[in-house]
Formats: C-alpha cells, structure tokens, sequence
C-alpha cells in the first residue's frame, strides 16, 4: 500500500463529510463550498436589486404603486385596476408614456403597469418582503407567469420595463432618479449564477 | 374681513363698519374707517350700509336692440354664484326676460364699489347681503324709466301701466318691449324713491335658479384671468425669495438667455424682499429660463421660522394670558372648581394654503400714461391702486377688467396686492407691451399669504348641572390685519378676527374670559375661507360635544340648552337639522358615527349633522345634512350648491396632508402632492341642505358652510375610537 | 424648435414649439385653445386632462416630443362628441360648476370612464375621477352628473 493512496472507505468517509458539510453550510447561507453558496449570495445580489425604489415600487401589495427613494403611495390616489393598468379614464398611461419624459419629470417605459398581486414583493403595510419571500414568489411559476430559470434571466436581461430600472430620467426636480444597487450587467450576471445554481432560496 | 360684517358687541366692531379707500395725490393709500350704529337686528334696512348712493341705472344695465340686458355685476364671480344671484335680483324688481339676461363682471369704478364696505370687493360674504337691496332699486328703477318713457309715448299715466318680462303693458292691449323703450327711457329722471315688490310678487328671487355660466364653464369657452390673450402679448414668471423677505444679492442669467424666446431677464423689487422676472414669447419658455437661474439669495437679515419651534413658542404663550378680547364674570371662578370637574384642552391649527385651482395671475399693459389691467380681483379697488401706485399713476388712469377667476377662498384679497405690483413692475420695463405674469403652483404653494397657525389652550368648569360654569379661552396665532390697511379695524390691538367665533358665540357662557396672543411671524398670512371661524368653531364644538358626552346628555339637547334664548338663527338651524335628519340618525350602520355641529358666522347660523365610518384608515362622510339660516336665500339652488361643496372645501382640514410647515424658512410643500386638499373620495358622499324659510335680509353663505363640516367629522370619529382630534390636520385618525 | 403636425379634434395642425414644450401649454398658447386649464403642472389635479388617442391624458406633462401621430381631442369638441354631450348635459342639468376651472379636465375624465364603463359603480367613480381636484369640491353634483349621464347613455 503506497502511502498517497487514500483507501476507498477512507474516500468515501471524505466525499460524505464534504457533502455533508456543503449540505449544513448551504442552509446556514455560510460560504464554504463554491456551488450552492454562489446560488444564495447571487440571489442576495438580485434581491437587493427588486426590493431597490426603481423595482419595488411597482411590485406593491396594495391597489396603488409607490413612488420616489422613500417608496410613498402615488399621488392623486393612483389606483391599480383590474388589470394592473389603472382604472377607466384613469390609466397609468394618463401620465406615463412610452419613454421618460425627462422634460416634465415624468417616468416612462412601454407597457407601464403594475406587476400583478402574484408578484408583490411587499406586505401590505408597504414593507418588503423577506428575501427568502420574494425568492419564493419568483421562483413559483404558477405566480410567476410561468416563468422557468431561463425565461427569468430572458425577463431580468430584456424586459424593457425591468430595462427602465437602470435608465429612470429625471424627476420634477430635474435631478436624474437613483438606481439600483448593482447595475445592469451585474445584474444579469448575478441571475445567471443564481440560475445556474439551480434558482436556490434562502430559508 | 369677516370681522367688518360681523355683529359684535363684543369686540366693539360693528357689522356695518365699513372701509372708505382712495389714492392721495401722492399716490399714497388712504383707508378711512367708518363706523355706524345700526345693527343686524334693525332688519332690511340695515342691509344697505351709508352713505346713501342713488345709484345710477344706466351704470348698471344696459338694454340692448335686440333684447338683451346686459347686467354689471358689482364683484368677482369665482364660484359663489353672484353672477347669476344679483342680476337675479336685479331682473326681478324689473320685470326683465331672465332668458334675456347677460351678466357683466364689472371693471374697477367707485359706482361699484361695495355699499356697505365702501370698496370694490368680494369677501366677508357680503355679495349679496349688501347688494339685495341696491340691485332691487335698481332694478325698480330701471323699471320705473321704461314706465314714464312708455306713459310719455302713449300720452297716458305711469299708474295705468304694467309690465310682464321685458314688455310694458298699457291701456287697450299696447304693447311695447323694453328694447323698444330702451332709448327713449334713458332720458327718463331717475327716480329717488321706488316701490319694491313683496315677496310674494318675486318673479326670481327665492327661486332654484341655474347658474348662467354652467354651460361656458363645461364646453371650455369661458375665459379665466389665465386665458386672456392678446397679439404680441408677452408672458412673465418671477423666480420668487425662497424665505420671504429674501433678497437678490446677485444673479447668473447666462444660462436662462440662451433659452429661445426669452425677451428680458430683469431684477424687480417685491413688496417683501426682490426677485427675478423672465419674460418670454411663452410661459414654457419662461419657465424654463427661470430654471436655469442662478441666484444668490441674502437671506441673512431673515427670521428663518420653523413651525415645529413655533408650535413650541405658541404652547408657551398659551400657558399665560393674552390681551382681553373679552371677560365676561368672574375670572376667577374657573380656579375654584375641583380640578375633577375642569376640562383642560390644547388645540393645534396648522398653516394653510387657499391653492384656487385657477393659479394667480395679473395682465397689465403699460403705455405711459395709462394702463390696463385684467385680473380676476377679490379686491378690484385695492388692485387698481397698486397697480397704479407701481406706473406712477392714478387710480382711474388704469383701466381695471375683473376677469372670471378660477376660485380664491380669500387669496385673491390681499390687502398689498402683491401679484398686481409684481405684474407693475416688470409692465413698466416693457412698456408698450401687453404681459401677463404668471404663478406657478409652485410659487403659489411656498408663497404664503396662508390662514394662520393657531393654539388654543381652553379650560372649562363644569358645573352640578354638567352645563360650562367657567371658560377660560386662550388663542395664540398672527394677527391678519395688522400692518394692513384693515388695522383700523383693531381695537385695542387686537385683531378681531383672532377669535371670533369665540367672543361672539351664541353660547350663554358664564364666567366667560377669552384672550389673546398674536406673536410676529415671517410668514404673511390672509384672510381663508370662513377666516377665524375655521379653528374657533372647531374649537367650541368639538368642546360642546365633548361636555355633552361627559354629561350623558343628547348632543342636540345640550346645545338647545346652552344657546341663548335670542339665537334665533342657530335655533331654527337646530331645529330643522334635528328634524330633517331623525330619520338616518336612527338607522345607522353598525361601524358608523354621527357627529354634530352648530355655528353662526357672517349672520348665517349652520347645523349640520354627518354620518362617518373609517375606511381606508381615514374618516369617510356618507352624509351630511345641514340646515341654514341665511334669512331670504336669494337663489336657494346657490345656497344649496355652496352648502354641498363648501362642506368638502372644509375638509381640507382634516386632509392627512392638509397643512403648510417651513423648516429652516423654507416652506415644505411644493405643489398639490404635497399640500393636498379634499379629492372626490375625500368629500361627503351625499350632502342635503335645507333652508329655513325666511323673509329676513340675506346674509352671506359663500363662508358658513366651512366652519361646521370639521368638527362634526372629527366629533363623529371620537365617538368611533374613543380619541379626542385636537391637532390638525388629521395625520393619522 | 421644430415643427410638430398635430390632428386636434380632427384637424391638422402645425406648429413650431420648442420639443419638451408640454402639449397643454401648446393647446392653449400656440393654438389659443383654452378650455384646457393649467392647474398644478405635475398632474395631480388633472384640469390640464385630453385624450390622446381616446385615452384620457394629463397634457401638463406630456412632452410635444413624445406626442408623434397620435390625435388628440380636447374640451372644445365634446359639445360634438356623443358621450361628450351627454355628460356636458348632465354637468349643466345638475347644475355642477362652481368657479368652473377645473370642469374641462373633470368632463373629459368622465367621458373617458363613461366611454369605457357606461354603468359605473359608486367605487368606479370614485376611482376614475379621484385624480380631478375641484377645490371648490363640487363633488357631490359631479357623482350625481356622472351618473345621470351614466343613465342617459343606456
């Protein structure tokens, strides 16, 4: 027996206690094993992201969307609708138009609306949900448009109105609105590492 | 203003004191204060205040070929229907064709200055209260010229003639229309004494009438102040102190020059601190010039208020007494009753804006040696000299249009016409040119001129019998008038505006000391909607529910109690509120409250009971019913009308987001984002006015419904979670 | 400036404005069409209120820029409007207005809801008009216009 050979039984032992501990640090969030860690900590990097005012405002539990860095309820008593698009004579494209209106401070993108109450990412005292919530909700494809891993990368890669979060405009006051945390290219790389670790969810 | 209508034996003001205004020939403001005796109580008579005018018709109507009768309407139409209610008036002691009938609004001249106030105003509710009686002679008189001009043609007596709308009748079946007649009419006398109808000969007045703007006002053809327009006419903003009383220490235009279509870029002095006027093709472009300023503000001589100091300063204040606005008994009585049986309140009123949905505005064309000016004016005659006084000019050199106005509530009477002079100066650099000065809603939410902040401190001895055996009453809140012209009216140093509501409550209060304390403020305040009454009725009748409560007695019966017997209004009010209500008081829902409130202000006594549920974690109004007693109601559909929405306007109030507050001099709010008033989810859902009926003069309703709605709400929602709402606006409930 | 071709109410229009000039301010000062009001500028009062392409619109805030070909009707053309007529109607019967300026913006929002929702509910109401301030609150008789008009339409 040479002495860098390493018996099977002893291998084995080894391969068990590896994955036993990727196992425990996975579902303490710990970062020792290079897998499933990324998974979690790339889903932290594109929480931090939807729960951001440019995202979250528009992903409301309530029948208003909210606006501005300290996520208010839009002004003059704005409402959902039915379809997340306001109400007759009353729509979210009463004001908001195919593109920033960077002249008069009005956002804009195509199609702007409200995601649906499948998709909120906050209580309904306007708080965001916990991380592990908002995984759960994205990661449920009979809440999330029956979307899998590869079409929530498409989403977060092309959608134009998630585009928006990284191109706000101006507001009112001409100031350029803040952006997300990360920006877009970290972005879809942190929902591609996320993906490709199997789309796990912290506990 | 209001003070000036108001009987008030109290404050020693009577409600026929009127103002006397015109222009030194040094161009200087002189405002003589005259005072007379009459009182309300006098009756009709007492409607028509000296000096005795014998006005002339042809001032006021003019007959025209093809029929029509063009009435001059004597004060700015915004809203509260005189527009339709004096030519109303006027039309019925004339027997005219109402669907002949074109109301004018009427440019600033000493004919049409108001007969009571004796200048050319709307404000204290006063429309029609002081002109029923001048547009029924008026109108009488004007009838009386088509007579004898008819009785001269026929070669028959005046008394064998009679009239039908529009047509005099004489003997045999002759015919002939006031057209007809208007000619030869004019060369009439004009009768000094007239008969007046009775009125149960009243054609109009007394009768549902509508509005004679409605359908201009829903097809988008009638012009506002902010829709005149000229050739070559010019558009002006003013980048305005950012602390009021600022002043420009330099400025960088480089920027806003280069934006196309700017004409001039200009320093101009304010009445408080200077400014920088754009002036350009359009009001965009001058915008947008007016944003690329830099300037450099001295703000170093400032007081830079905060409100959150100043409640503080107020407590204070509060805690020690003030000057006696009165003292009625023992002063001395509240401290000899057992702290048990004393109720101790403090109440907090924030700032508020008046935001007219029509933003201010001024146009004026200067040409050296006259002017024109087109403003929709609360106060034409004040405007005109201050238009005047800023060209260099006398009063009848500026010929003064008051334009249809999109609201007010009292910001367009502001004693220093600070718009008019703004509008003045940048004129006088372009002269020759007509300019319009707008105000943004911006510069109309930070600039000023808000319904003051006021504290209460109250503290009521009550008595075996539950009833109020001592009342102390403290109020801490700027004076409105003084500085102004209107400080004539103060007696004593006290602004008697401050309190009313108080002094002069239909409440048999023994034991009654109420004072005073109004500290300067660098904020300019104005005269809002119902003026003192807004924060004094909110005040006594929260407090007199509060005692009923206390007492177990119906809330309705202890206000009956506590009146005095000669509350004739209120108790009529009462009364018929009582009735007309029974029947959804007794079948409320469960999770709704009813809350009640009962007030006299401007003459006119309000009852009004509200049926409130929380939804949406804020007070929702299903409904109200008020009874009035406004003596005749000229056209009970416009008392019916301002009833239903002043009730709205009033919960502004009590809107979550419904104050004014400046930190560090600045002003907090911008736009209606941020100061927001009543929106259609926030007023009452359905509101019944019921009017007592009375031959008795008119008295003014454009106010009275504002003072009731807030306390009957907040009176409601105590019932429904046990809390007291002693600090406006309602934040959270 | 640049030339902008409009179609207001049906008819073709030109005019030359500055790109970011808002289309309210180009309704009222380069083609005098006041009816639409300035109220506040940021669109929480809705008088400045069109339709664009048959939906209801805050013109203070729309750039003429991002307009392109889509038409626009104001005020002035609801007295020619089936639905506009109707509630015009209504407005004047119920005896709506107060001070009037914000009536254009509260009946274009109306007739938009109407067009959509002819048998509105108490809610709907609220919610399709909770975007038009009146200050002088004449909303009581803008709910009972609303629905006269509602019942005229059947």
């Amino acid at each position: 027996m040479s002495s860098n050979r390493v018996s099977a039984p002893i291998l084995a032992a080894l391969i068990f206690l590896c994955t036993a501990g990727a196992v425990v640090s996975a579902s303490l969030g710990k970062y020792e094993d290079p897998r499933p860690v990324d998974g979690i900590a790339a889903w932290q990097q594109v929480y931090s992201v939807l729960v951001s005012p440019r995202c979250i405002n528009c992903h409301t539990a309530s029948n208003y969307p909210e606006q501005g860095d300290n996520r208010a309820r839009h002004f003059a008593n704005v409402v959902r609708g039915p379809a997340g698009t306001g109400v007759a004579g009353f729509r979210c494209v009463t004001c908001h138009q195919k593109e920033n209106a960077d002249s008069t401070g009005v956002p804009g993108g195509k199609n702007w609306h409200l995601a649906p109450l499948s998709m909120k990412w906050q209580d309904t005292n306007d708080q965001p949900l916990s991380s592990a919530e908002v995984c759960r909700a994205i990661t449920d494809r009979a809440r999330n448009g029956g979307l899998n891993g590869a079409a929530l990368l498409k989403h977060h890669t092309e959608e134009p109105l998630v585009l928006w979060a990284w191109s706000p405009g101006r507001g009112v006051d001409g100031a350029m609105r803040t952006l997300p945390p990360l920006n877009h290219d970290e972005f879809v790389a942190a929902t591609k590492q996320w993906v490709d670790a199997g789309m796990p969810c912290p506990k | 203003m209001s003070a000036a209508t108001k009987r008030s034996k109290d404050h020693g003001i009577n409600r026929r004191s009127f103002l006397h205004a015109s222009v030194t020939a040094a161009g200087g403001l002189l405002v003589s204060l005259y005072f007379n005796r009459a009182s309300a109580q006098e009756g009709a008579s007492a409607a028509q205040g000296p000096p005795k005018i014998n006005y002339p018709p042809d001032a006021f109507v003019e007959i025209r070929p093809d029929g029509k009768i063009v009435i001059q309407v004597n004060r700015l139409e915004f809203g509260q229907g005189v527009q339709t209610a004096l030519p109303m008036v006027l039309a019925d002691e004339m027997d005219a064709d109402w669907a002949s009938v074109v109301p004018q609004l009427a440019q600033a001249k000493d004919i049409y200055k108001d007969p009571v106030f004796g200048i050319q105003m709307v404000g204290g509710s006063g429309s029609i209260a002081h002109s029923f009686q001048q547009y029924r002679e008026l109108g009488a008189k004007t009838r009386a010229m088509l007579l004898s001009a008819a009785a001269k043609n026929w070669n028959v007596g005046a008394d064998t003639l009679r009239t039908e709308p529009s047509v005099v009748i004489g003997p045999g079946g002759k015919r002939a229309t006031y057209a007809e007649l208007a000619k030869a009419a004019t060369a009439m006398p004009v009768p000094a004494n007239v008969r007046l109808k009775n009125p149960s000969e009243f054609r109009y007045i007394g009768k549902r009438t509508p509005r004679l703007d409605s359908r201009a006002k829903c097809d988008g053809s009638i012009k506002f102040g902010l829709d005149f327009d000229q050739p070559g006419m010019l558009t002006a903003v003013v980048a305005h102190p950012p602390m009021f009383g600022a002043k420009v220490r330099g400025f960088d235009d480089a920027d806003a020059r280069r934006v196309e279509g700017v004409r001039e870029i200009f320093q101009i002095s304010l009445p408080r601190g200077s400014g920088i006027a754009v002036v350009a093709d359009k009001f965009w472009t001058a915008k947008q010039a007016r944003d690329r300023l830099k300037i450099d503000w001295d703000t170093t001589e400032i007081a830079k208020e905060d409100t959150t100091a100043l409640w503080a300063k107020y407590r204070q204040l509060a805690g020690t007494k003030g000057l006696s606005a009165l003292a009625r008994g023992d002063e001395s009585a509240l401290d000899k009753i057992a702290s048990a049986n004393r109720i101790v309140a403090e109440y907090e009123f924030p700032y508020l804006a008046h935001t007219p949905m029509e933003p201010l505005n001024t146009t004026i064309r200067f040409d050296g040696d006259r002017a024109e000016a087109w403003v929709g004016s609360q106060f034409q005659t004040f405007d005109q000299m201050a238009i005047a006084q800023t060209l260099g000019l006398k009063a009848e050199q500026v010929l003064f249009h008051t334009e249809m106005a999109g609201g007010g509530f009292g910001r367009r009477a502001v004693p220093d016409s600070h718009v008019q002079r703004e509008a003045a100066e940048i004129a006088k650099k372009l002269r020759g040119t007509t300019v319009k000065l707008i105000w943004t809603r911006e510069d109309d939410v930070r600039g000023g001129f808000y319904r003051p902040m006021f504290f209460h401190r109250v503290e009521i001895g009550v008595g075996t019998d539950g009833m109020p055996a001592a009342w102390r009453h403290v109020v801490v809140g700027q004076s409105i008038m003084e500085g102004t012209p209107f400080a004539m009216m103060m007696k004593d140093g006290i602004d008697p505006t401050v309190a009313e509501g108080i002094t002069d409550t239909q409440y048999n209060l023994a034991n009654f000391n109420v004072s005073i304390h109004q500290p300067k403020v660098n904020v300019p305040v104005l005269w809002w909607r119902s003026v003192g009454n807004t924060h004094t009725a909110y005040v006594m009748e929260t407090l007199i529910e509060e005692l009923a409560e206390r007492t177990k007695m119906d809330p309705i019966a202890y206000r009956r109690k506590l009146l005095k017997p000669d509350a004739k209004k209120l108790r009529a009010a009462l009364d018929l509120m009582e009735a007309k209500s029974a029947a959804w008081r007794q079948k409320l829902p469960k999770g709704h409250a009813v809350g009640f409130a009962l007030h006299e202000s401007f003459d006119t006594g309000v009852a009004v009971a509200v049926d409130v549920s929380i939804v949406n974690k804020r007070p929702k109004v299903h409904r109200a019913t008020v009874a009035v007693h406004c003596g005749l109601a000229a056209n009970p559909l416009t008392v019916e009308s301002q009833f239903q929405a002043g009730s709205g306007f009033g919960l502004s109030q009590l809107m979550a987001k419904g104050a004014i507050t400046l930190k560090d001099g600045l002003v907090e709010q911008r736009n209606f984002h941020e100061f927001v008033p009543p929106y259609i989810m926030d007023a009452p859902v359905a509101v019944d006015v019921h009017i007592v009926p009375s031959t008795d003069p008119p008295t003014g309703c454009g106010e009275p419904p504002v003072p009731v709605i807030s306390p009957a709400v907040a009176n409601a929602l105590s019932k429904l979670t046990g809390k007291r709402y002693r600090s406006l606006p309602l934040v959270e409930i | 400036m640049a030339k902008f071709q409009l179609t207001v109410n049906g008819q073709r229009k030109e005019v030359n404005a500055d790109p970011t000039t808002p289309l309210l301010w180009v309704l009222r000062e380069d083609l005098k069409m006041t009816g639409t009001k300035y109220g506040c500028g940021v669109s929480a009062c809705g008088a400045c209120t069109v339709h664009v392409d048959g939906v209801a619109t805050r013109s203070c805030m729309l750039p003429i820029s991002l307009l392109g070909d889509r038409p626009i009707t104001t005020i002035e053309a609801m007295a020619n409007d089936r639905v506009g007529r109707v509630v015009q109607d209504a407005w004047v019967e119920k005896d709506v207005v107060q001070c009037g300026y914000c009536q254009s913006g509260q009946i274009m929002s109306a007739v938009a809801l109407l067009k959509e929702t002819p048998r509105p509910t108490e809610t709907q109401i609220e919610e399709s008009m909770g975007g038009n301030l009146c200050r002088c609150a004449t909303y009581v008789r803008i709910r009972e216009a609303v629905q006269l008009a509602s019942q005229r339409l059947k």
